[in-house]
């Protein structure tokens, strides 16, 4: 998963970096919410600290005209539930009196496998939008990662949108900036929608978005920090304490599995014989007993799991490892508590299913078996 | 007839003196693969796995005229082992290393772009002609010698089907893991492409996921350019978008590009039947066959 900087955390970076962001106040309650506005004055804009997308239209951004109405808008969003994520935290910033809204963007573009500049005119919306139904309306500009930016490429792509004369050169130097923090923070996009431009004929950075590719994180350690105050969900938390990839969905069967791939299609059999994915976890390639043990832990901490699907095709993974671990995870129960099919094929398989203490568990051959098997066990206890 | 390598084929493993290296080194060994020898700065002049290592890629590959190289480097080093690899005059490079970071990995690309050596990966399991030669950390004993070739971005999932071919008696001329990650060196392209001119290879499997556009061309050029009959698969078809399922390159974005839907709907156009399960892709084949 990209690392996903809040937009205070990214805001922080760009101010540093020299980009303009309008005054703000990170705030995580009412007082601390009016402290701010005394300080940063009206209109002020209170906004949800969520990675949640479309958090205006969802009720988490609010513009305080006064302070009763800061009061009004910090009880409502603090605490409040936006699409699944409990907002704990507000970003108190002050109100940009602005004439126009442009959209600015870094990132990767796979394809082509280079980094592209974006710049559109048609900012403060859905940029994606903008992207599906008139794609000429965004410019973008190429940079050759083996030479970094040139500058002109900045100040191009910026007249090639059609950005005023008299800002074009304050937005270049912005992208410019933009694009060495996207080189110097590893990051997988960087993104500032709107870039605000004043009555004044200033240029304010509005909202920042900033990912981090996960992969980098080890060069970054700065970023690594900031990566601890990002988690949202409980889990989330321990699946990077464990070092899993690790994916929270809606259903009820829990999953575990070797290879991304592997347990992709796991999950979409899951779908496929009626029933609904929990999770997606991967333990990777050679996991020993402790990871193993450590994967079911997890899947057994989410509530929402009525049953597990254990599905281990080895290569680089060992099905001695893997049976002792689950061995290990389930013996310390005096009662399992949920249902955990298992199938292990592929290296050392047949050493491993000698070990599988077969009365903790329930083994079947195949993948379509084991799926149809933990399925059916999650109706059971859903009924 | 197989494609990218073969009995012939000289390898060296980057990275040898490490534990997964050096394992591999053995089991490619134990499997036939002519290992000839490895390339670990400052461990030039030992043996491990029975072969000489070198400081340099370029001296084991004058050394030893080696014609590939295994990549076994941690992620912090590996695009600077696929560059030196790059340098000389390998035919293939073959980076298994998983999580190296991606603006390395453009960096890499670049380069690329400008030598004649084919890159398979980052984040691939590797390739196997069955009998004749491995590079990299497929299980061997599950493939057999055939007239499929199988072409895949995710390891486990190339086991899984290769198990249903090869339990139906169905083997393979050639499996190639091409890599999860968002940047890689060949292409889905360009394993079709040298599948459809391998005589040997009768009908060929290509194992896709979810992200990025690479299997929609890959689709085109299926409709544009091949005779041999081609089975799909789709894995992610279940995942929501904004989140990444394991690889770094399997994410559907918000504006619901690299959706799963968009990939079959590609392949189903091409006229490539896209199986629901593993099994069905082994059913397809059997039809071709």
């Amino acid at each position: 998963m990209p690392m996903k900087l809040h937009e205070y955390q990214a805001k922080e970076i760009f101010a540093d970096a020299g980009i303009p962001v309008p005054d703000s106040r990170l705030a995580e309650s009412v007082e601390e919410v009016l402290d701010a506005v005394d300080e940063i004055g009206y209109p002020a804009a209170v906004k949800a600290q969520v990675h949640v997308g479309g958090r205006g239209k969802a009720g988490g951004i609010k513009i305080a005209g006064d302070r009763e109405e800061a009061e009004q808008y910090a009880e409502e969003i603090l605490g409040m539930d936006l699409k699944g994520y409990t907002v704990d935290r507000v970003l108190v910033e002050a109100g940009v009196d602005f004439v126009d809204e442009l959209y600015v963007g870094v990132t990767m573009d796979r394809g082509e496998g280079q980094p592209v500049l974006m710049v559109s005119t048609e900012g403060g919306v859905d940029i994606e939008e903008v992207a599906a139904e008139s794609p000429d309306a965004i410019a973008r500009e190429h940079v050759d990662p083996a030479f970094g930016l040139h500058p002109y490429q900045a100040r191009k792509v910026v007249y090639e949108a059609g950005v005023d004369d008299d800002v074009a050169l304050d937005v270049a130097s912005i992208l410019s900036t933009l694009y060495d923090l996207y080189e110097d923070s590893d990051a997988s996009e960087i993104e500032v929608n709107p870039v605000m431009i004043t009555s004044d004929r200033d240029v304010v950075a509005a909202d920042a978005v900033m990912n981090i590719d996960e992969d980098a994180l080890f060069r970054q350690p700065e970023l690594s920090e900031l990566a601890e105050e990002s988690y949202e969900d409980d889990l989330e938390r321990k699946a990077g304490e464990y070092g899993f990839d690790y994916v929270r969905l809606s259903g009820n069967v829990g999953i575990i599995g070797n290879g991304a791939g592997l347990v992709m299609t796991t999950l979409d059999l899951v779908d496929h014989y009626g029933g609904s994915p929990a999770n997606f976890l991967d333990i990777g390639g050679g996991a020993k007993a402790e990871r193993v043990a450590n994967a079911l832990d997890m899947v057994f901490s989410d509530e929402n799991v009525d049953a597990v699907v254990f599905n281990i095709f080895g290569g680089i993974t060992r099905g001695d490892e893997v049976a002792k671990g689950i061995n290990e995870a389930l013996e310390q129960f005096d009662e399992i508590p949920k249902k955990v099919v298992v199938r292990l094929a592929g290296t050392n398989a047949e050493e491993g299913m000698e070990i599988l203490n077969a009365d903790l568990v329930e083994v079947e051959e195949t993948l379509e078996d084991a799926v149809q098997r933990a399925v059916a066990n999650a109706q059971e206890v859903a009924q | 007839m197989s494609i990218f390598v073969d009995d012939d084929t000289r390898v060296i493993v980057q990275g040898i003196t490490g534990g997964e290296g050096k394992f591999h080194a053995e089991q490619m060994i134990e499997y036939g693969t002519n290992v000839v020898g490895g390339a670990v700065p400052g461990k030039g002049g030992q043996e491990v796995a029975g072969v000489p290592v070198y400081d340099t890629v370029d001296e084991a590959v004058d050394a030893e005229d080696a014609d590939a190289s295994v990549i076994f480097v941690p992620p912090a080093f590996a695009a600077d082992a696929i560059f030196e690899a790059l340098d000389t005059d390998l035919d293939l490079a073959v980076a298994i290393t998983e999580g190296v970071p991606t603006q390395d990995m453009a960096k890499v690309n670049k380069r690329l772009s400008e030598t004649d050596t084919r890159l398979l990966g980052p984040n691939c399991p590797g390739i196997i002609t069955p009998g004749e030669s491995k590079l990299g950390i497929l299980p061997g004993n599950i493939f057999t010698d055939g007239n499929v070739g199988l072409v895949s971005r995710s390891g486990t999932l190339t086991y899984q089907v290769v198990d249903s071919l090869t339990n139906r008696g169905i083997g393979q001329t050639t499996a190639v893991g091409i890599g999860g990650d968002p940047i890689i060196g060949t292409s889905f392209i360009d394993a079709l492409s040298a599948f459809e001119d391998d005589e040997e290879t009768d009908a060929v499997v290509m194992c896709g996921e979810i992200g990025g556009e690479d299997e929609e061309q890959a689709a085109k050029f299926i409709g544009e350019h091949m005779d041999t009959p081609v089975a799909g698969f789709i894995a992610g078809r279940t995942a929501p978008p904004g989140k990444r399922m394991g690889h770094a390159g399997a994410i559907v974005s918000g504006s619901g590009t690299g959706t799963a839907e968009s990939k079959i709907n590609a392949l189903n156009d091409a006229g490539v039947p896209v199986g629901d399960t593993p099994e069905e892709i082994a059913d397809h084949v059997e039809d071709f066959l």
